[in-house]
């Protein structure tokens, strides 16, 4: 370790500066996480305790904030909408980029075409994103236009303004951006994959699927879980492509959490019961993609 | 990803692999299809595109509602297409990557070779900054930035940019200097090298893999981000992301989804040319932002 202490210290404003500078460049970063990060945190959880409303004030609330957002039914429909959007986002992605992984893993000619295809959508914007599928699934024009020139003039489609299936839409579109990514990382996994364990798998006489369903997908469980806390973190922050595509509606039926936070937080001038959805998001992060970080860091030190 | 060669694969039969490559061009064409829908409506006229289908090509391809969407499409209540907010996009991005990926870079090169007590237990703190929802800092910077007179400024949104950029910039080269030997640097102290000039003789000139990466990491971000534009900027100062929706979901009028397309591929344009150009360090990214620490 070339540490700073290793080096005796010897006397000369010269040499202070030395070594001190590692700790100077570091510390307009240090603040930012100390204020901005960490600060902001504990402020937005004190505004959730009080009676702010278009300005931020200091008076105690207690958790009126907290009862009032469970009793509000807006924020209930985020959540159904959260567990319906989350459940069905990450289940696809993950399950449509393990198969194009497994299958890009053939030695396939033209691979990286393949790849690069599949992963161009990352790097679009979500607002992007949500314009194209929200033109392509527009009723009367988008896909039911297109069904009725191939002849099926009975075809209709309104799942985008129809309030039971908008949220369907936002969750193709999404699966549509992130699960090339999800190949990706599946792809790194399956690369890493130790050879010997599957030869000595085939000697063994064990079939190609078999040997996938017991050897090689139990070993890509880092990939899984990468790509499990990344699309929950996703899942749980989605507000472009809600916001481009549907704007919530029809009426609040694709709400998600975020969109509720923002539009109480800084359209309906209610800024306690934004700052407490906020607090509720970082809790359901907290929950939900903390255990895995913890198992995961465990295993590795484990090792 | 380095190609592997392993044996179980010269077994799968033939009709087995033709199989296989079906699926593969069939999954290219449901990820190519919506760019391929933006690009040929962008190129009809409002009539084509009643008459036509989402798959047809334009009869007299124009490149008019190219032409509408940059300078004299309306956008909330102003029509001036959306040239202004890909500037204000584009004054916005330089500054923050380069701010950001500097810090980064100095960051990486304290954690890795001048650690110090408590400087790993920093670095554990500053990931989590990684996983927070964004929605926890809105509501105080938005007071901050209005204290400093910044509200509704490129400057205001570089400098927030900036500040939630430094996590994912110091840990992309924090996880690339750990990989450099000690030794190198520990030679160079012996031979009265300074802090600086450490970092630039020796990290630097093996850098440049590292800057790619967190350089388009940081580009792809901050074009495409929304949630900062919308909450912290109003009106004139919009980035083209947020003027985007804004144009596509302003309800006056008759809709002109060519118009549309057209604003929504000006908007897609620079990160797909830099995925075009530097997809490798694109991808490279990706995948270092997920595997933290």
């Amino acid at each position: 370790m070339s540490d700073a202490h290793d080096t005796p210290p010897r006397p000369g404003v010269r040499d202070t500066l030395q070594r001190l500078m590692p700790k100077l460049v570091l510390s307009p970063t240090f603040l930012a996480a100390v204020f901005f990060l960490y600060g902001f945190i504990l402020w937005t959880i004190w505004l959730s305790l009080t009676r702010s409303t278009l300005l931020p004030n200091n008076v105690w609330a207690g958790l009126a904030q907290y009862r009032y957002l469970f009793g509000n039914g807006i924020w209930w429909t985020s959540l159904i909408n959260l567990g319906i959007f989350g459940t069905l986002y990450i289940g696809l992605s993950m399950a449509i980029g393990l198969f194009l992984a497994i299958l890009l893993d053939q030695r396939i000619r033209g691979e990286g075409i393949f790849r690069a295809i599949y992963l161009y959508p990352m790097a679009l914007s979500l607002i992007v994103t949500g314009v194209a599928w929200k033109w392509m699934l527009n009723p009367g024009l988008g896909l039911e236009k297109l069904v009725h020139d191939l002849g099926f003039t009975h075809f209709s489609f309104d799942w985008l303004i129809n309030p039971k299936m908008a949220i369907y839409t936002v969750v193709v579109a999404a699966v549509w951006q992130s699960s090339g990514f999800v190949m990706a990382l599946f792809l790194a996994g399956l690369r890493g994959v130790d050879d010997s364990v599957i030869k000595a798998a085939m000697i063994d006489g064990a079939s190609l699927p078999r040997i996938y369903w017991s050897v090689i997908i139990p070993s890509l469980r880092p990939s899984f879980f990468s790509a499990l806390i990344l699309l929950t973190g996703l899942a749980i922050k989605s507000f472009d492509l809600i916001m481009a595509m549907t704007g919530g509606g029809p009426g609040f039926s694709t709400y998600l959490p975020a969109n509720f936070m923002y539009d109480f937080a800084f359209q309906r001038g209610q800024i306690a019961l934004g700052a407490a959805s906020a607090v509720m998001m970082l809790v359901a992060v907290g929950l939900l993609v903390g255990p895995f970080i913890l198992l995961e860091s465990r295993r590795k030190s484990d090792v | 990803m380095s190609e592997r060669d392993h044996s179980v694969h010269s077994h799968t039969p033939r009709a087995a692999r033709i199989g296989i490559y079906a699926i593969l061009v069939f999954a290219a064409l449901f990820y190519l299809t919506p760019l391929y829908v933006i690009v040929i409506t962008s190129l009809k006229s409002l009539q084509e595109v009643h008459l036509g289908n989402l798959l047809s090509l334009p009869l007299r391809p124009t490149f008019d509602a190219w032409r509408e969407a940059w300078s004299s499409a309306c956008s909330g209540a102003t029509c001036q297409g959306v040239q202004v907010y890909f500037w204000n996009s584009v004054h916005l991005v330089i500054p923050a990557v380069l701010i950001s990926t500097a810090f980064g870079a100095v960051n990486g090169y304290v954690l890795t070779k001048w650690r110090f007590r408590g400087s790993d237990l920093f670095f554990s703190l500053l990931l989590i900054g990684t996983f927070i929802p964004f929605q926890m800092i809105l509501l105080p910077m938005a007071w901050v930035l209005g204290k400093i007179h910044l509200e509704n400024t490129i400057a205001g949104l570089v400098m927030v940019h900036v500040i939630y950029g430094l996590a994912f910039t110091t840990l992309f080269f924090r996880n690339f200097y750990v990989t450099i030997p000690n030794e190198l640097v520990k030679a160079a102290m012996i031979d009265g090298a300074g802090f600086f000039t450490i970092f630039w003789r020796i990290l630097l000139p093996v850098s440049t893999p590292i800057f790619m990466v967190t350089i388009i990491w940081q580009f792809t971000q901050i074009w495409n981000d929304f949630l900062f534009g919308v909450v912290f900027t109003s009106g004139a100062i919009h980035p083209i992301t947020v003027a985007l929706n804004n144009l596509v979901n302003t309800s006056t009028g008759v809709r002109r989804y060519n118009v549309d397309m057209a604003a929504a591929l000006i908007a897609a344009l620079p990160t797909l040319l830099v995925y075009l150009i530097a997809g490798k360090y694109f991808v490279r990214g990706l995948t270092a932002g997920s595997v933290k620490g």
